[in-house]
């Protein structure tokens, strides 16, 4: 009862946080939201038994990248944006299109409610960052390693497009 | 005991509500607050599917253990990371040569 209730509150938040970053017309207030929002998920991931999961999410996302959205915010000076109409299609089209999509998946879930089942809350050491670690540099060292090399090459990247050409 | 359609409900909305701020959302810093929402949907869906499957998986191979989810969450979070990096270097340098955050605005793909 208490996981069903835990999950109810940090979804609305989570669900919340996600409108508000749509209803604010000043990007700064949306990073906030957004902030929340990662907040809420890294709950929700605690609640799956994810602990290592969850605490990347609050280190990196809620820390690393949002710092990096507010900084450029900041940096840039960004004020309140502009309303313009921009593309007809896409709001014609893409609306109708994304709420169908969402009463489809909702739909899907909830006809099958019965066949997919639960998840219980008891998954002692699960996710704990030892067996990640086992499975990170045993069976996936090949794509941890290359995801090493996708960083550094991401670094120059922002290297080369920040730099103020002479 | 949550079912398992919760999270993924869940994770629609949020992806559903990421689409419309990608849709809607006029300010380029905002558009890509919208693309990191979608990632964290799916991410929401692949750490449900991976504890789901540690708890209703009948026999698992020796070779893909259900923890494999979270390790996938991890390499979406360090490809999340570079791609933040990378974009917000192309709005600074879009920034530095139009002035404006407007996306309306910037319909030249020359810097």
């Amino acid at each position: 009862m208490v996981h069903e209730i835990l999950f109810v509150i940090f979804g609305l938040i989570c669900v919340a946080g996600a409108v508000n970053l749509l209803v604010q017309r000043h990007p700064i207030n949306s990073a906030l939201s957004l902030v929340v929002v990662m907040a809420s998920l890294a709950l929700i991931y605690l609640l799956l038994g994810a602990e290592f999961v969850a605490a990347i999410q609050v280190i990196v996302y809620a820390g690393a990248i949002m710092v990096l959205f507010v900084f450029v915010i900041m940096l840039l000076n960004a004020g309140v944006e502009e309303r313009s109409t921009g593309s007809k299609v896409a709001l014609l089209l893409g609306i109708p299109g994304v709420i169908v999509l969402g009463c489809l998946v909702g739909w899907i879930m909830i006809s099958n409610n019965q066949r997919l089942g639960g998840i219980r809350i008891n998954t002692a050491d699960f996710g704990d960052t030892h067996n990640i670690a086992r499975l990170l540099f045993q069976n996936f060292l090949l794509p941890f390693e290359i995801t090493s090399v996708l960083i550094l090459i991401a670094i120059m990247g922002a290297v080369v497009l920040g730099r103020r050409s002479s | 005991m949550v079912p398992l359609a919760w999270y993924l409900i869940l994770s629609a909305i949020l992806f559903c509500l990421g689409v419309l701020g990608f849709l809607i959302k006029r300010n380029i810093i905002t558009i890509f607050m919208s693309i990191e929402l979608m990632l964290n949907a799916v991410n929401l869906t692949f750490v449900a599917f991976a504890n789901y499957w540690n708890q209703h998986a009948v026999a698992v191979s020796d070779k893909i253990v259900p923890l494999s989810g979270q390790v996938f969450v991890f390499f979406v979070m360090v490809v999340a990371a570079a791609e933040a990096a990378v974009g917000l270097a192309i709005i600074i340098a879009v920034f530095r040569t139009r002035e404006t955050l407007n996306v309306d605005r910037v319909n030249l793909l020359k810097l």
